[in-house]
């Protein structure tokens, strides 16, 4: 894993920090046209499925992607892993050796190996993992693949991380059918540590996953970033489980982070009007917690998005500016909390602060 | 079918002890290739008029095939063994589910009439080649000799109560132009459009964002009360039990091992089973790690002898846990069944644990 530091893009803008984040992401968008029928298939509109992203990702650490359904989060992680080419925009990826390479505008031949030091968990662990082969061969297809290893050598490399990820070494020669469902996403986990990746995206990683079985992955994932230094994006719908395990959260709606901020300071105080619904919408298994049943509205259709701001035809907050102008994901508090929200943007700041 | 005739309904604000099921000993088994499996194991449970039971457990417990049993929706390999679900019907008396027979007009009449059933997924519970506006009336040419006007003019109305907006415009669209959360409102209007008297609800909002989610269970609640029908919810989700339910039945392997009112049960639960449930969720567990249920649920095929959970239970003695048959569900407290031999004395060391958990 020496050779595959080739750089194919100019050095990322300067950042302040010392250490350059992990993942930069920059303007990331990504539309998808519909086609309209009859002859030519013409292009009648645009779903703007991520538009205009951008955070960092910084090395160690865990960043909550959260969302409804449609709002774009599964698109972004996507685009970063390169499975879907962005529309525009920059992924900057800043690997241990201190290259940093585009993988936005990466030919795919430049890609190949890069894909080694980030590798995806997926959701659903009976569609993810082929059924017509061994544990054995599913772990260690990915070094074969890359030519890193075969014969004794890729026989203990797959036993080794058997066993990190709570599995047995005997069952290197059974088929995923034998195996539940939390056993499974061990074997996906697996599969994407094998390459000692630095960066992890972890889709929906844990939502398919009975509540007793989602605390043992939930602990293994901790304890393995801890032995490997891992970095996650973890997306997520389930606000209870990234409470638990994010160091900070970010919240899409119709396309866009709408606010990022460190987790414990935003499920204390959340700052946008609709990170404020989402998490008083959440039924906390406390009966002394009392959940809101009023959010308005549907989640925004991103083919038909509002003007202005997309959430506030089912905002309680909103005013004036909301209907004319697209709010920008800005620095709201001066402590890391960044909204897109007219509400806690110094220029409007007429209106009502909070 | 004769004592209950003649009770009038009561008024809601007695009905303590008024039954609207009561489930006694339910056994619905499957044969399979590797022997019968004991789905449903025994179970007894009974749902007050106008409250909600929530079924809760974890994929395999049995609480679905439990919801289809009382409908009779259990087809081969499976068979409903044995057991009693009586049904106190304000409207058609007494009636013994479990002994009715297939295609009889009775079951019918149980079916969609008096008990209705929402399903999960609203999209496979609904027919994409006809219109919303078909199903709902479909549903009430089912049960009720009204005209074809009166049949729309009664779907248009229960319609616009589960909140569709321009009912009368949606009546002629199909599923695929609404939305997923639209579309649960139609399944719930087709389940309530008879008016039942008890509602099963399986995994109603599993499929849905938090938000929409939160809508529908509000939705439910709302119509619950305006109907004055019971709600039996089936879910694996805690936080939808401790906000929309009354009481509360857990089960394991196929048995009831715990039931109580949601508040006593959710804040000081009694077996170890429900301990770690209560304790693998993030929302109750302050620390970095989260604490979990040590092994996972074993196979129908293989349940363990004593106890179906004592090889994961921090609390199980040898000689005591481990043989002879599962412990019976009995009464610990006013309202509270356990299913544990050892609940009184391993009720202060919960205790502690809940506390240390809960900071």
């Amino acid at each position: 894993m020496r050779s595959d530091s080739t750089s194919h893009s100019p050095p990322p803008p300067a950042t302040a920090a010392a250490a350059p984040p992990l993942l930069s992401v920059r303007g990331l968008c990504r539309h998808f046209p519909i086609h309209g029928r009859g002859f030519g298939r013409k292009v009648i509109g645009t779903v703007r499925a991520v538009d205009d992203v951008s955070f960092d990702l910084h090395a160690g650490e865990t960043l909550g992607l959260v969302g409804e359904s449609g709002s774009g989060k599964t698109t972004t992680a996507r685009c970063i892993m390169r499975a879907i080419t962005p529309t525009s925009g920059e992924v900057i990826f800043h690997p241990r050796d201190g290259t940093a390479v585009d993988l936005a505008r990466l030919p795919e031949p430049a890609l190949k190996p890069l894909r080694p030091r980030m590798q995806m968990i997926f959701q659903d662990p009976f569609s993810s993992l082929n059924p017509r082969m061994t544990v054995g061969e599913i772990v260690g297809e990915p070094l074969v693949i890359h030519g890193l290893a075969k014969g004794d050598e890729l026989d203990a490399r797959v036993d080794d991380i058997l066993r990190k990820v709570g599995l047995k070494p005997e069952h290197r020669t059974s088929y995923p059918h034998a195996f539940s469902g939390g056993q499974r996403q061990r074997i996906g986990i697996a599969r994407a540590l094998i390459m000692r990746p630095s960066l992890i995206v972890a889709d929906e990683a844990v939502s398919a996953l009975d509540v007793s079985v989602q605390a043992q992955v939930l602990n293994l994932l901790k304890d393995l970033q801890a032995e490997f230094q891992l970095t996650y994006l973890f997306v997520a719908h389930n606000l209870d489980v990234v409470r638990h395990f994010c160091d900070r959260v970010a919240v899409m709606y119709a396309g866009r982070i709408v606010e990022l901020a460190p987790t414990a300071r935003m499920f204390e105080r959340p700052l946008h009007p609709y990170t404020k619904a989402l998490l008083a919408a959440v039924p906390w298994p406390d009966p002394e917690v009392k959940m809101k049943f009023d959010v308005p509205g549907e989640i925004a259709d991103p083919s038909r998005l509002p003007p202005g701001c997309a959430f506030h035809p089912r905002c309680k907050e909103c005013y004036a500016p909301c209907l004319r102008h697209r709010p920008e994901l800005r620095d709201a508090t001066g402590d890391g909390r960044f909204a897109a929200c007219h509400r806690h943007d110094p220029a409007h700041a007429s209106g009502v602060e909070n | 079918m004769t004592a209950s005739e003649s009770v009038p309904r009561p008024s809601p604000s007695s009905r303590q002890d008024d039954f609207v099921l009561e489930v006694t000993d339910l056994r619905t088994y499957f044969d399979t290739d590797d022997g019968v499996l004991p789905a449903v194991d025994g179970v007894t449970f009974s749902i007050k008029r106008g409250q909600t039971l929530a079924l809760v457990g974890e994929s395999g417990c049995g609480k679905s095939v439990t919801s289809h049993s009382l409908l009779r929706l259990i087809q081969r390999p499976g068979r409903i063994v044995g057991g009693k679900i009586l049904l106190h019907s304000a409207r058609a008396g007494e009636i013994d589910i479990a002994q009715l027979k297939e295609n009889s007009r009775q079951l019918f009449q149980v079916r969609g009439g008096l008990i209705s059933m929402i399903f999960q997924e609203p999209m496979t519970a609904l027919s994409p080649v006809h219109t919303i506006g078909d199903q709902v009336t479909e549903a009430i040419f089912l049960h009720q000799k009204v005209s074809v006007a009166e049949a729309r003019r009664l779907a248009i109305e229960m319609l616009g109560k589960v909140g569709l907006s321009a009912p009368e415009q949606r009546f002629s669209q199909y599923p695929h132009e609404i939305s997923g959360g639209m579309r649960q409102r139609v399944v719930i209007a087709m389940a309530l459009v008879c008016r039942p008297e008890l509602l099963i609800a399986d995994e109603p909002t599993t499929a849905l964002d938090v938000t929409i989610q939160a809508q529908i269970l509000s939705l439910i609640k709302t119509l619950q009360r305006e109907i004055g029908c019971s709600v039996l919810l089936i879910t694996h989700d805690l936080g939808v039990v401790a906000q929309t339910a009354d009481e509360v039945a857990v089960m394991y392997l196929g048995r009831i091992v715990e039931h109580g009112p949601v508040r006593e049960l959710l804040k000081n639960p009694r077996h170890p089973y429900t301990q770690g449930l209560l304790q693998s969720i993030p929302a109750l567990n302050r620390g970095t790690r989260l604490a979990s249920i040590p092994g996972m649920v074993p196979a129908l095929t293989a349940i363990p002898p004593g106890c179906p959970f004592h090889p994961r239970c921090p609390h199980a003695q040898t000689g005591r846990c481990d043989h002879g048959g599962a412990p019976p569900l009995r009464p610990i407290a006013p309202g509270r069944d356990v299913a544990c031999l050892r609940a009184e004395e391993i009720a202060g060391v919960a205790g502690e644990v809940a506390s240390a958990s809960g900071k």
